[in-house]
C-alpha cells in the first residue's frame, strides 16, 4: 500500500494537515514566496528594494524546501519500487500522439527530464520559459498552489478564486492550444 | 527543535507530494486533458478538509504552540494580478509539470533537468520583484 501511488482521499486531507500544522505554528502554507527568499539571499536587493526583506524571518520556509527535497529523495529511493505513473489510456495515447513515447512507463516524461534529453537546446529553452512562467506568474498572482488553491480557498478568499481560475485558463491554454505547436513532430 | 519540525514537515510534504503523483508532469497533463478525477480529487479532498480545520483555528480562536494568537490575513483585494498572474503561472505550471513545491521534490527525487526550470522560476520572481511597481495589480 505504501509502495503504490498514494490515493487522492488519503494524500488531499494529509495535504490540508500539512498546511494546519504550520498555520498552528504560527505560519503560513505557500512555497514560492521561497523563490524570492532565493532572489533576497542571492544579492536581488542591489537591483529592487522589493527584495530588501528581513531573510531570518523566511527561514523556516526554506527549511520546510529543504524537507521536501528530503522527501522527494526519500518517496523516489525508498518508497516507489515501480515509478511509472499509471494514467487513464485516454492520455496516454495522447502523449503517443505528441511524441511522448515514455507516457504510463515513467514518473516524468524522459523526453523533457532526462539527462540525453538535454542535448536537445530546445528542451532547455523549453524548461526554461516554463520555469519563467512559474516564477513569474505566481509571483505577480501572490501565490501557487499551495497559497492560493489550497490556503486561499481553505479561507474562501475570492482572490485565490480568481487565481485558481487564471491558473486553469493557462493550463488549458497551454496544453490544449499550445502543446500541438510545441511538442508536434 | 522547531527547526527540526519544519524540516519534518517538509519532508512529510515531500513524500506526499511525490507518492501521491501530485508532483508528475503525466497527472498535471492528464488533470488538463479532465481525463481523470485523480488530481481533482486531491485538491478537492485537501479543500474540503481545510476549509474545516480553518473553520475551527478561527471559531475556536485556538493558540499557536508557542502560546501566540494566530490571525489568518485576508488577500489583498485585486483582480488584474490574480486573472494576468495566475494565467501566467498556468502556462507554466502545464508545461513544466511542476509549480513551486513538487520542483523541489523532483530535485531530492534525483531528476536533474528540474533544475533548469528552478533557475527559470528564480529568474522570473526577479524580474517580477524588479518590474512589480511598474505592473498593473
Amino acid at each position: 500500500m505504501l509502495y503504490q501511488t498514494w490515493p487522492w482521499y488519503v494524500s488531499g486531507p494529509l495535504i490540508a494537515l500539512i498546511m494546519a500544522l504550520l498555520i498552528l505554528m504560527g505560519k503560513r502554507f505557500g512555497m514560492s514566496s521561497n523563490l524570492e527568499t532565493f532572489c533576497s539571499i542571492g544579492g536581488a536587493g542591489k537591483f529592487s528594494d522589493y527584495f530588501k526583506v528581513d531573510i531570518k524571518s523566511k527561514r523556516w520556509n526554506l527549511l520546510v524546501v529543504l524537507g521536501s527535497v528530503i522527501g522527494g529523495f526519500l518517496g523516489a529511493h525508498w518508497l516507489s519500487p515501480n515509478p511509472a505513473v499509471d494514467i487513464s489510456p485516454k492520455t496516454v495515447t495522447k502523449l503517443q500522439e505528441l511524441g511522448f513515447d515514455s507516457a504510463g512507463k515513467a514518473y516524468l516524461p524522459t523526453e523533457l527530464f532526462s539527462l540525453e534529453s538535454l542535448s536537445d537546446p530546445k528542451i532547455w529553452i523549453i524548461l526554461l520559459i516554463a520555469g519563467f512562467l512559474v516564477g513569474f506568474g505566481t509571483r505577480y498572482a501572490g501565490g501557487c498552489t499551495s497559497g492560493h488553491a489550497i490556503s486561499g480557498l481553505s479561507n474562501l478568499q475570492r482572490p485565490s478564486l480568481i487565481a485558481v481560475i487564471g491558473f486553469f485558463i493557462g493550463g488549458l491554454i497551454m496544453v490544449h492550444l499550445l502543446f500541438p505547436l510545441i511538442f508536434a513532430s | 527543535m522547531k527547526n527540526l519540525a519544519y524540516i519534518l514537515i517538509g519532508t512529510f510534504l515531500g513524500i506526499v507530494l511525490y507518492k501521491s503523483e501530485a508532483a508528475s508532469w503525466f497527472r498535471i497533463y492528464e488533470m488538463f486533458q479532465f481525463d481523470s478525477f485523480h488530481m481533482y480529487g486531491i485538491i478537492g479532498s485537501a479543500l474540503a478538509v481545510g476549509v474545516i480545520l480553518v473553520l475551527w483555528i478561527k471559531k475556536s480562536k485556538v493558540k499557536s504552540f508557542s502560546g501566540e494568537p494566530i490571525s489568518i490575513p485576508d488577500k489583498e483585494k485585486s483582480f488584474t494580478r490574480y486573472i494576468v498572474g495566475g494565467t501566467l503561472f498556468g502556462l507554466g505550471w502545464a508545461l513544466a509539470g511542476a509549480c513551486p513545491g513538487p520542483m523541489y521534490v523532483l530535485a531530492g527525487a534525483g531528476f536533474w533537468p528540474i533544475l533548469i526550470v528552478i533557475v527559470g522560476a528564480l529568474f522570473g520572481a526577479f524580474i517580477y520583484g524588479v518590474l512589480s511597481d511598474k505592473l498593473p495589480h
